[in-house]
């Protein structure tokens, strides 16, 4: 077996693993740490052609073994009467769990990472490392912070885990509800960073799209009575369609507007307008993240960017107004406004978001401000706002967006 | 596990509160209180009297320091505590959202530390 194919099968069942072990042995640190010595043990025998038939098993059994040879050496250390009788229950555990359970485990686990005791950047810093099981650089990378620091967050939220007594199980059904939200939140906070980044020299971190899309169906195979899940994940895979459209080689972006669409991936599409049917179809109360998905398919759908649907859109985002109001749901349906009754009318529900404040640096604010501006002719006003959309933003392919529209005036 | 629930208020605009409103506070109190007893949640709990008749201590080269008034300047006040045994964080956040001052306050949860036997 090459070590990429190893590399691979970690990488797809090291989160399972991880939610099982935790389950076994009770601690989150212990069962890291023996995965990593069942891993060490696999990187020596599995590339020397002895692999196991259900490595997923393998590893969590040599996990538990090493598991116990850790808790020994803590008795032998320092005498624990509790850790003694936890060896034995480890050991009166049958080696092979139904499947069920191990689906158990990860929604445990994914739950507990989400529990709302938790900051909204330490719920997803913790769902990268446990459930997607990237490395800690990877995540100090995905917030753009040091290893240091972050090695230091995730071991104070597994602190937390431990001492504040945060349970390890799927929340009882009449919290469930709200704390499904959260999980969604996070899933989407993940996304939406892969999908436009906060800032640096990329516009887009497919990996952490990837890894939030992975996320999705994983829930959505679940939990597949949960209808909000499958908004979320259709909204995800219809943005991520258009990704290959979204920048040149060089890294600049293409706007919507000017995409080649034949560059778009039409069987994600048609992945992702299915699964907008089904989570439209539920009766009752919209669900937020399936309009939002209703809007992405509408854009998808649509030939070209001037036979685009717009007055739907318009309603659609007028729906998400009622259903779940933001500053940026807002600024979208303004945009949206202006392809049905002409860039004047959203220029005055544009401004009448600023003048009303509490938007406070949304950095989108000024850019959607100067392209209306700039579709009116008022050149010198537009020219303003690009400055003030250039200030806002850190991300390098926008302020060269900027750069260029300002060009395009002269 | 224990956790301690500290119950915060703002103590100057509790005082403003007209009297039918205290009474009926006090009897939520009561019945939230009983209600905890009876499922074998409650250890401790008492209500403070406010920060106005608070004193802090401290002791610096052997000598002793009093200062009149609370530890900290706050906007919410420490106004109460309940010590209760619950099974994990997700029972005691719920035993404190029903707390009847968290509707107007805060309820800050500390599990209470153990030492290992």
């Amino acid at each position: 077996m090459t070590a990429s194919e190893i590399e691979k099968i970690f990488r797809d069942e090291a989160g399972r693993a991880l939610a099982t072990l935790i389950r076994l042995v009770g601690d989150f640190d212990l069962a890291e740490d023996a995965l990593q010595d069942a891993i060490a043990v696999a990187l020596e025998r599995w590339p020397a052609g002895e692999v196991p038939d259900n490595p997923r098993a393998w590893l969590v059994n040599v996990a538990k073994h090493k598991a116990i040879d850790r808790i020994r050496r803590q008795i032998a250390f320092r005498g624990k009467q509790q850790a003694l009788v936890h060896e034995l229950e480890l050991n009166a555990q049958a080696a092979d769990e139904p499947p069920a359970m191990l689906d158990d485990d990860m929604l445990r686990l994914i739950f507990t990472c989400c529990h709302p005791a938790f900051a909204p950047e330490v719920q997803v810093a913790l769902t990268l490392r446990t459930v997607c099981g990237l490395s800690t650089a990877q995540v100090a990378r995905a917030f753009l912070i040091g290893e240091d620091a972050m090695a230091q967050r995730l071991v104070r939220a597994k602190q937390k885990i431990r001492l504040a007594g945060i349970p390890y199980e799927v929340p009882e059904r009449d919290t469930l509800v709200a704390r499904l939200d959260g999980v969604l939140a996070v899933i989407y906070l993940v996304f939406t960073e892969g999908y436009v980044a906060t800032s640096g020299a990329d516009l887009m971190r497919p990996d952490l799209a990837a890894e939030a899309i992975r996320l999705g169906r994983l829930l959505d195979r679940l939990m597949p009575d949960r209808t909000g899940i499958r908004g979320l994940l259709a909204l995800m895979l219809l943005h991520d369609a258009r990704r290959a459209g979204r920048e040149t080689a060089a890294g600049d972006i293409v706007l919507l507007e000017e995409q080649d669409r034949t560059r778009w991936d039409h069987a994600q599409i048609a992945e992702g307008l299915r699964l907008v049917d089904d989570a439209l179809r539920v009766p009752g109360r919209p669900q937020p993240y399936a309009v939002q998905a209703a809007i992405a398919a509408l854009h998808a759908r649509a030939p070209s960017y001037e036979h685009t649907d717009w007055p739907q859109i318009a309603g659609l985002y007028e729906v998400l107004l009622r259903i779940s109001p933001s500053p940026v749901v807002e600024l979208n349906h303004a945009a949206a406004v202006s392809m049905v009754d002409g860039p004047a009318r959203a220029l005055d529900l544009v401004d009448a978001i600023a003048a009303r404040g509490g938007l406070g640096g949304y950095e989108l604010l000024p850019a959607v401000r100067a392209d209306l501006l700039r579709r009116l002719g008022r050149k010198d006003e537009a020219r303003a706002a690009y400055r003030a959309a250039t200030e806002a933003t850190q991300l390098e392919p926008l302020r060269r967006l900027y750069a260029r529209r300002t060009r395009e005036m002269e | 596990m224990q956790y301690l629930l500290m119950i915060y208020q703002n103590e100057a605009e509790y005082a403003k509160i007209d009297t039918g409103t205290t009474q009926k506070m006090s009897a939520e109190y009561e019945a939230f209180t009983q209600g905890i007893i009876q499922n074998g949640n409650f250890k401790a709990g008492d209500r403070l009297r406010p920060t106005t008749t608070a004193t802090t201590v401290r002791v610096r080269d052997g000598k002793t320091l009093t200062t009149d008034g609370p530890f900290a300047e706050t906007r919410e006040q420490l106004g109460g505590y309940y010590l209760i045994e619950a099974k994990d964080l997700d029972t005691a956040i719920e035993i404190a959202s029903r707390i009847p001052s968290a509707r107007v306050g805060s309820i800050e949860v500390r599990p209470i530390w153990v030492y290992d036997k």
